[in-house]
């Protein structure tokens, strides 16, 4: 063997290693944030932290009850505000519009999606928090529907895309209007993609802290109906986890492993819809 | 040529755009009642495009035209509402375009939309009997269509267009995916429908012109070169540019 030939065959197998060390290493940042978590948090975890309201400092035991239903209510009417604006305009870009308009839409979904959730926050805040004159649910779900209208309207978007041209003509050639066609073939062929596409969204934000800082606020009691102040989930953990309080401390990092469990649930679930098939067939 | 009074569909004078670009030029023909009418040309000639003007599909591509008179019994089809005329005439395409639905949904879907107050089971049936597929699948009509070959996939099209009972069935090179033997059962059916209703095809196999229409236009750069009964087309075409094509000159 040549000296060329080995250093060439050292450069190929130097290479290959980095790659798959690279590969290794973002998997493992999973499992080992994973287990991190299981290990400060998962002895906090207990009934009482899904129970029970947060104690007084000092105090010890209680838990995160009303933040986690504080993340689901947030979560829910985020979605039944963000999910049909995201997922009309979707069906607009993929179906009705053209040239400049889609153009449009386009770019400007792209550029929301990348505006810095803070950013986010504190539209939401001065569109909502000050004419009502507090921190509420619904300010902080208009916050998290905001981020969710862009991803939701990209993904329909693509999935409505990948609908073969050819259903659409069969079902115009029978005489069925443009929504009837999309309402009764084009979205039945799509809705798993959709489906995954709203719940990765819901995923997504479900995580997301700092819109929900000024907006949503914190709350360490109950927060009856839509516009009072709520605790959630993301914010609990930051509010405990740069508290002086170890007993906090340990609440933070079970809070952070529920939440990342939930967020870990919901991505299994769209993957394993997504995976059932795409109900068209390539042809 | 049969007479006027026979005629479903009369094109007088049609003129098409793609933008700037003008893809037919004066065409003018009329569609026998009851017969089966082939369009022949080489790809390009126009005759998708002409057969695409008789449902207005071509409407659903942006920045087309059309210009000139198209007749169904006799009203412009022009002035119609779109869905009434797609309903009264079918369309099936090149490739076999079932919807993701079952066996039945696909051949219910149009009774469905048009809100047909008749019993589905009993119009679907007899759809699928008129597409000589009823044997084959009356034992799974809830299966998913895709499960169908490809040939069975265009009879279940074909049935489906029959469904809503349209008076003009088109057809756009409806065998060119499919293999010979398929080819050949969708052939023998198209015959038989003839009853049923007045039978436009395009096609790219002149042999599968000569079998089944009654009468046939060659089309040639978006011109209509020549009209006449099918047998004559074949045997004497008095236009040299026809007589080049069938025999295999050009195209």
């Amino acid at each position: 063997m040549t000296a060329r030939l080995r250093y060439r065959k050292f450069v190929s197998g130097f290479m290959l290693g980095m790659t798959g060390l690279a590969a290794l290493i973002t998997v493992s940042v999973l499992f080992f944030i994973l287990g991190y978590l299981v290990y400060h948090g998962g002895t906090s975890i207990n009934w009482a932290f899904f129970t029970k309201l947060p104690t007084p400092v000092g105090e010890s035991g209680g838990g995160m009850a009303n933040a986690i239903v504080g993340s689901a209510k947030l979560l829910l009417l985020a979605s039944l505000i963000g999910v049909p604006v995201g997922f009309l305009g979707g069906v607009y870009l993929a179906e009705f519009s053209g040239g400049a308009i889609a153009f449009i839409v386009r770019y400007a979904a792209d550029l929301l999606n990348g505006v810095p959730s803070i950013v986010i926050g504190i539209f939401a805040y001065a569109l909502v928090v000050l004419p009502f004159k507090h921190y509420s649910t619904l300010a902080g779900s208009f916050a998290l529907a905001l981020m969710m209208i862009p991803i939701t309207l990209r993904s329909t978007e693509q999935f409505l895309q990948a609908v073969p041209g050819a259903l659409r003509e069969g079902a115009m050639a029978l005489g069925a209007s443009r929504w009837k066609t999309i309402a009764s073939v084009i979205v039945p062929a799509a809705y798993r993609g959709i489906i995954t596409a709203i719940l990765l969204a819901l995923a997504r934000v479900a995580g997301e802290t700092a819109p929900l800082l000024f907006t949503a606020f914190g709350n360490r009691f109950w927060s009856p109906g839509w516009g009072q102040p709520t605790a959630s989930l993301p914010v609990m953990i930051y509010t405990y986890a740069i508290s002086p309080y170890d007993d906090w401390h340990r609440q933070a990092w079970a809070a952070g492993l529920v939440l990342l469990g939930l967020i870990l649930v919901v991505n299994i679930i769209a993957r394993a819809i997504l995976a059932r098939g795409v109900s068209i067939p390539r042809t | 040529m049969p007479s006027a009074a026979s005629m479903r569909m009369t094109v007088s004078h049609v003129n098409f755009f793609y933008g700037p670009k003008q893809t037919l030029f004066d065409i003018s023909l009329g569609i026998a009642s009851n017969k089966v009418t082939a369009l022949i040309g080489p790809s390009g000639c126009g005759k998708s495009t002409l057969l695409r003007t008789f449902n207005r599909m071509n409407e659903t591509v942006r920045h087309t035209r059309l210009e000139g008179e198209i007749l169904l019994d006799n009203q412009n089809i022009l002035a119609q509402d779109v869905t009434q005329l797609r309903r009264r005439v079918g369309m099936v395409f090149q490739r076999p375009n079932p919807f993701p639905k079952s066996i039945f949904d696909n051949v219910a879907y149009g009774l469905r939309i048009n809100g047909s107050k008749l019993t589905l089971a009993d119009a679907v049936e007899k759809s699928l009997r008129h597409a000589a597929l009823w044997d084959e699948v009356k034992d799974h009509l809830h299966k998913s269509a895709y499960e169908l070959s490809g040939g069975q996939q265009q009879r279940l099209c074909i049935a489906r267009g029959l469904a809503v009972e349209p008076e003009v069935l088109l057809l756009d090179e409806p065998c060119s995916a499919l293999d010979p033997i398929s080819t050949a059962k969708i052939e023998e059916l198209l015959v038989q429908l003839k009853d049923l209703c007045t039978i436009a095809i395009v096609t790219h196999n002149m042999q599968q012109a000569a079998r089944v229409s009654d009468y046939t236009a060659f089309l040639l750069t978006g011109q209509l070169i020549e009209f006449t009964p099918t047998p004559h087309l074949f045997t004497t075409p008095t236009d040299p540019r026809t007589e080049a094509y069938i025999t295999g000159r050009f195209g």
